[in-house]
């Protein structure tokens, strides 16, 4: 191979001198786990809601969640940023769109806002399936309790179905965290964008992608021991899962 | 809010669109599913083999493919590719790859990891009298692969593979990041071309959401069809 490997570039000052390559990769890693946390707030309420209204006996709810998860699941995460970066500004009302589009860091949050609503579908199929597989007892039994239905979910079948889901939820996290890097196209300068510019000023490119998918495998390795310990914390008794 | 939508940009840049766009699109979508799957049945089986060494090996490609992000994956092929065939063909300098080829090649080995683990789950849904049955009339493990459990595999899992498959296709856009004219690539040209962003993206959403629709509804009917009644 005729590629000049230079491990140090990482300790080197980058092109303003003002920092190291090194601190730049984790001011990257730093965006995506910000921008990925944010994220993954707004796929967890908005797939709550979605999801619980999957389940609900009104047809018209039903529908509207249907409607919903077919709408954010069949376009792809980079179409929808760029409708949320570049068209919707152009829609809304002249003097709301060039507030939007003077928003200082409008890339960080067109990036949350836009892979959440994206995960929220996905948060949503998951919670429907979670609370589909709760015997009906379940439900009848709260009902036989007097409990409404608000209370029966809040009581009863979400504790249950959350518990339940809590591995898939663990890779939709993952996902979340690992499609921050799509938000690259729309300016978001976090890990792999670090990565991707760190390889043009430096031309060391393998280093900089190095450091970038080693980073990101330590950001799973947390991630994933996190949500164990916390599966294990909130096991339901009686379950395989449980003891 | 709409006052100045020009539908007629959209029209003359269809044969764009769909002859460069899409056909790369689709062809990239096609290859790369059947790639990456006939690379995924082997890692499967690389993975259920009782070979630790080969079931190591294949663990750690799946797992490393499936936690980094897609784009990141695009950015190390595209540079290691050039290496790679370097190395290969002992030539003086990288070689050249095509924007075709070096997202070919992306994909193909990206979506095995994912294309692996649907496998990996069909082979294991076999039961084990299958197996069993036909090293009872002495096929090889290659006849019992061939004949017996990957056949059921896939019937089983074809819903879950023509899934991921159109995952796959909504993933291909991603070849934005390269400048390559994907469809999406192609859409955002002339979008800048012409300064028309509102009309190119929204019709470009149009068309990937009705692609996807009309397939994972297709998907849905082939499932209910296909179940086998056991």
């Amino acid at each position: 191979m005729s590629y000049h490997w230079n491990w140090h570039i990482f300790f080197e000052p980058d092109p303003t001198g003002s920092t190291t390559y090194l601190d730049l990769l984790l001011q990257g890693l730093l965006l995506t786990i910000e921008t990925a946390l944010c994220a993954w707030v707004i796929a967890l309420v908005f797939g709550s809601i979605i999801g619980v209204l999957r389940t609900l006996p009104s047809k018209t709810a039903s529908w509207i969640g249907f409607c919903y998860v077919e709408f954010f699941r069949n376009m792809p995460l980079l179409v929808q940023l760029f409708l949320w970066f570049f068209v919707l500004p152009e829609l809304l009302p002249p003097a709301a769109g060039l507030w939007l589009k003077q928003l200082p860091h409008a890339s960080f949050y067109t990036a949350a806002i836009g892979v959440g609503l994206f995960m929220s579908a996905r948060v949503a199929e998951q919670l429907r399936a979670g609370i589909g597989s709760l015997p009906r007892g379940q439900k009848q039994a709260a009902t036989a309790l007097g409990l409404t239905t608000a209370q029966a979910y809040a009581y009863v079948l979400l504790p249950m179905a959350f518990r339940i889901i809590l591995p898939p939820l663990t890779s939709e996290f993952l996902s979340t965290i690992k499609n921050t890097s799509v938000a690259i196209t729309i300016g978001l300068v976090e890990l792999t964008g670090q990565a991707r510019s760190m390889q043009e000023f430096s031309f060391q490119v393998f280093e900089a992608f190095t450091a970038a998918t080693l980073l990101y495998l330590l950001l799973n390795l947390v991630v994933v021991t996190g949500m164990r310990l916390l599966e294990r914390a909130v096991a339901i008794p009686g379950y395989i899962a449980g003891r | 809010m709409f006052s100045n939508f020009d539908l007629d940009v959209i029209r003359r840049a269809l044969p764009y669109l769909f002859y460069e766009g899409m056909t790369f699109t689709l062809t990239l979508t096609a290859l790369a599913a059947f790639g990456g799957l006939a690379f995924g049945t082997l890692l499967a089986l690389m993975r259920l083999s009782g070979l630790k060494p080969l079931a190591r090996v294949a663990g750690l490609y799946v797992d490393l493919m499936r936690s980094l992000p897609l784009v990141l994956v695009i950015f190390w092929f595209y540079f290691l590719v050039p290496y790679i065939g370097q190395w290969l063909t002992d030539a003086a300098r990288p070689i050249h790859v095509g924007a075709f080829a070096s997202s070919l090649i992306t994909f193909i080995m990206f979506e095995a990891a994912y294309f692996s683990e649907i496998m990996r789950a069909g082979i294991q849904s076999i039961s084990n009298g299958q197996p069993a049955a036909a090293q009872a009339l002495g096929l090889t493990y290659s006849q019992t692969m061939r004949y017996v459990v990957l056949p059921q595999a896939f019937r089983n899992m074809l819903p879950v593979l023509l899934t991921q498959t159109i995952v796959l296709f909504q993933d291909t856009s991603l070849v934005y990041v390269l400048s390559i004219s994907d469809f999406l690539g192609a859409a955002s040209k002339v979008a800048q071309r012409d300064g028309r962003l509102v009309e190119m993206y929204l019709f470009a959403a149009l068309v990937y959401f009705t692609i996807s629709c009309v397939a994972s509804f297709g998907v849905r009917r082939l499932q209910a069809r296909i179940a086998v009644v056991r």
